[in-house]
């Protein structure tokens, strides 16, 4: 058997640059919308022969409705399952010999769809995804079998794991009206209930090429993927897309507590705070002194959780912040941990809440800021190393409404953030009456004795 | 439309040049004065150096009565070391942007640290992951709190039906050779662990001789020189012959567990001791299990499996080679009345394979799909480094990503059959099952 694979070993090779550092990002990103609405904005990145192709359609579970939870991600699952011209798994087998590597993914906001090829077989990637936009299949047999992977998706990310229920179960109470209240995978009893027909409705209000992000990094020429772009994707005709309803979620009127009970061994503790959200980048400043505060608070293991509640104060097994500002719904700021044995949530809540105290009293010191900054630089640099994380950071914010310049923009705001700034949002948001509490209540396994000890005729000691 | 763009040319035309010199990678190796391997590749295209270094100091060195303790070393060895705390340590490190990460595994345990390449923030970074190598200080309180925190989280994660399915997995392919044992320690082990018994693993285990450093990024060959010496000069010294993995026995039999719990899914592993890093059937191995259930969507065990039959979200297979016979697992979890038609599916799908082999076309395709994803294997510096690495610690030849695309092209389905057939017979496979009513067990072979 001969492969005609042979050439690129010559040429196929990350550039080992003896000389100066390659252009600074953002000096080589190209943007083109061809007229059907598709936009593509490309990143040439020539430190090797490899092509990432991401399409980004803005559609997420965010845009569902109830009873129909799910269908975004189902719908996801049902674009590899064949089209007219091709049949079930075939698009896989194609990209698969071509050397390719593919998936998806399916968030509250966006859906991508990605391949990582060698260059040269952009056209390929060009073909199927156009293909798979407009001529997709989507047949009952394939539905009735996909539905039941994703059930078992359901399963093992969420049911089974007590701390995911927490999260879902938080968020769904946090919220009252925003679609974000419904986990992405969609709940059980609506999986049950989705039919073909739920996701091809779906596919047909929202799979067009006006409602799509195209993001190619790699080893290319921009005006040859446009090109080619225009060759593959511009025939597919614009539709006129459903109006998004806002779905705005009410003020927040007073705390809000909750219980999971699971099968766990420690208690766990999540406190969400609303919160705004990037929406102005380069109005706003609070989005980036929330993601401060969220990095003197844990953004490395010396800083002030880890630093005091785990180590100083001994209280907590793990203590962090979180801050998801970036997206197009509600945001969140987190405080999370699980107590020490012998500690207890209380214990764990008073001692967050302090340490929210004391940064609201006394702020943060100009060390605390500069390492932050010095951190987030250095990362700037080396997402430069993975062409992947550059497309998907690029699709992702082109695809929440603001644009892949804002990622230098994000980085220049939060150089500028004071300690004032830092101390006011979390005075100003971090405060009870927009607080939602969940607590783990660790249950034992249904009454089995957990089997730390296996009888499987093992004689080493213990 | 808005088009910019900057052109970046220069860099293609080496390595035009850089191909033809040095094949496909360009590695400098060389010794320390104290007799470490260090491998090195130069890359001046971003401002950014990463550096890691390794020892045969993973679980496999573990003595089960005093299991954790290459694991807590690992972990403790950053945590007070010449002169800092464990906070000073992690404040240097976020100072300069850079991140030092704990490398730890069935063989090998090391660190690694990504730092930017110019000098006012390499120095500081190399500056700590050197005091962490060579002078670790074991602060008893950080080792009490550390054994509160770890034995929680091993009872955390006693209860989870994958955790169970995993240890108990590896007891049965591994009895009593030191895979068998928990990465992390278990327990009773951990909490009966002491400040000595780390710094005894640290002296025994982590030594110069032994190190292997793999640098990769902006920095010149002199300059790397100097990094090697000062991340290994303090290092302890061999004294006299150096531990080694015992051998793998090969099963005797079949031996199937089911395991009580309430979990929605079984969690499902089948599996035998598979192959070492150095055998010579690594290759047809690694293509047959690509086509097996190593490649992804368009592999049997997920064809039969997912996309035939519905039945499992994640399901696969894998050989991991290791120093010694390392683990072949197949896995998936599927709703647990299931159980048994999936594992049906499964042992049927394993049973055709290894009497059979791959079809020419299903080889071709798999071999497609390795060749031409080739290039995405050594795109990034953190792949290349990662290569060096692995390259240095199992002693494979400086060639080994010049070679690569023969060794794989050159597999036929002979090949396939005949190192499956040598490695894997379906009759002697440890099954577990977690996630069911009741407790069940079986030592019989699976009839053929």
């Amino acid at each position: 058997m001969k492969l005609l694979i042979r050439l690129w070993v010559l040429v196929g090779l990350l550039a080992l640059q003896a000389g100066a550092h390659a252009a600074a990002p953002g000096d080589n990103v190209a943007v083109h919308e061809l007229a059907n609405g598709l936009r593509i904005i490309v990143k040439t990145d020539r430190r090797a022969p490899v092509v990432v192709n991401m399409v980004c359609y803005r559609i997420g579970s965010m845009d569902e409705h109830n009873g129909a939870t799910g269908v975004a991600h189902v719908l996801e699952h049902m674009m590899f399952k064949g089209t007219r011209s091709l049949g079930p798994g075939e698009f896989s087998k194609l990209i698969s010999a071509a050397g390719g590597r593919e998936n998806a993914f399916t968030s509250r906001d966006y859906t991508a769809y990605f391949q990582t090829l060698q260059k040269s077989e952009l056209p390929l990637s060009f073909r199927l995804e156009a293909d798979r936009m407009s001529n997709l299949i989507l047949s009952p047999e394939e539905f009735a079998k996909e539905i039941k992977v994703v059930m078992e998706e359901r399963r093992l990310r969420t049911d089974d794991r007590p701390r995911a229920i927490v999260y879902e179960r938080l968020i769904a109470n946090a919220l009252s009206a925003h679609p974000y209240r419904n986990p992405i995978i969609g709940w059980m009893s609506d999986l049950e209930t989705l039919t073909v027909e739920d996701t091809r409705r779906f596919y047909e209000q929202w799979y067009a090429p006006n409602n799509v992000t195209l993001v190619v990094v790699g080893d290319v020429v921009p005006a040859e993927v446009f090109a080619l772009a225009e060759k593959h994707f511009g025939a597919i005709p614009r539709k006129q897309l459903p109006p998004r309803k806002p779905q705005d979620e009410p003020p927040q009127l007073g705390i809000k507590r909750l219980t999971v009970k699971a099968p766990a061994e420690q208690p766990y503790l999540v406190m969400a705070y609303r919160v705004p959200r990037l929406e102005k980048p380069s109005e706003q400043w609070e989005p980036y002194a929330l993601d401060m505060l969220e990095s003197v608070l844990s953004g490395n293991s010396a800083a002030r959780l880890p630093g005091t509640l785990v180590k100083a104060d001994r209280v907590a097994s793990s203590a962090s912040a979180g801050y998801d500002g970036i997206g197009r719904g509600p945001a969140f700021f987190y405080l999370s941990g699980t107590p020490l044995a012998g500690r207890t949530v209380e214990e764990l809540e008073s001692g967050l809440r302090r340490e929210l105290r004391r940064i609201i009293e006394e702020g943060v010191t100009r060390e605390e800021l500069d390492r932050v900054k010095a951190q987030a630089l250095a990362a700037k640099v080396y997402e430069r190393d993975s062409m992947f994380y550059q497309a998907r950071q690029i699709g992702w914010m082109e695809s929440i409404g603001l644009s892949y310049r804002d990622l230098d923009l994000y980085l220049e705001k939060l150089q500028l953030v004071t300690s004032d700034q830092v101390r006011e949002v979390a005075r100003k948001y971090l405060v009870d009456d927009q607080l939602t509490v969940a607590i783990l209540d660790p249950q034992p396994l249904n009454g089995i004795k957990p089997r730390a000890t296996p009888t499987a005729g093992a004689r080493h000691g213990n | 439309m808005a088009t910019r763009t900057t052109a970046l040319v220069g860099g293609a035309l080496l390595l035009l040049t850089v191909q033809l010199a040095h094949a496909i990678l360009p590695i400098e190796h060389w010794r320390t004065a104290n007799g470490a391997k260090v491998l090195f590749v130069a890359n001046r295209g971003l401002p950014i150096l990463d550096v890691s270094v390794d020892f045969p100091a993973g679980f496999g060195y573990d003595k089960p009565e005093k299991s954790g303790a290459a694991a807590m070393t690992n972990g403790l060895l950053r945590l007070g070391a010449g002169g800092l705390s464990e906070d000073e340590i992690a404040r240097r490190l976020a100072d300069v942007g850079a991140s030092l990460g704990n490398r730890f595994e069935n063989d090998f345990a090391g660190f690694s640290l990504r730092t930017l390449s110019d000098g006012k923030h390499r120095a500081p970074a190399l500056d700590v992951m050197a005091r962490v190598l060579n002078n670790p200080e074991f602060p008893a309180s950080v080792i009490e709190r550390e054994k509160v925190r770890l034995t929680g989280s091993l009872k955390e994660a006693d209860l989870k039906p994958d955790t169970q399915a995993s240890r108990l997995f590896y007891r049965l392919v591994y009895r009593d050779h030191p895979y068998a044992l928990r990465d992390s320690g278990e327990v009773d082990t951990v909490s009966r662990l002491e400040q000595s018994d780390l710094e005894t693993f640290y002296r025994t285990h982590y030594l110069a001789e032994r190190a292997v450093v793999a640098i990769m990024g902006d920095v010149s060959r002199a300059e790397a020189e100097a990094i090697a010496e000062q991340l290994t000069r303090g290092l302890p010294r061999a004294d006299g012959k150096s531990p080694a993995l015992p051998v793998v026995s090969t099963l005797r039999e079949g031996i199937t567990r089911v395991v009580a719990h309430p979990a929605t899914q079984s969690h499902i592993l089948l599996g035998a001791p598979g192959i070492r890093r150095d055998d010579p059937d690594f290759f047809p191995i690694y293509v047959g299990n690509h086509v097996l259930g190593g490649g992804g969507f368009v592999s049997r065990i997920t064809e039969e499996v997912r996309q035939k039959r519905g039945l499992a979200y994640s399901a696969y297979s894998y050989f991991s080679a290791l120093k010694v016979r390392g683990p072949f697992i197949i896995g998936m979890q599927t709703r647990r009345d299931q159980a048994d038609a999936a594992l049906a599916v499964v042992r049927k799908t394993l049973r055709d394979f290894v009497d059979n082999g791959p079809t020419e076309a299903e080889l071709k395709a798999a071999k497609q799909n390795i060749i031409g994803g080739f290039p995405m294997r050594i795109d990034s510096n953190r792949k290349i480094h990662g290569y060096l690495s692995f390259i240095g610690f199992y002693d494979l030849p400086l060639t080994y990503l010049e070679d690569f695309v023969g060794n794989v092209e050159k597999v036929t389905v002979n090949d396939v059959k005949s190192a499956f057939a040598r490695q894997i017979d379906p009759a002697r496979l440890v099954t577990v099952v977690v996630g069911a009513d009741k407790d069940r067990s079986e030592t019989a072979g699976v009839a053929r």
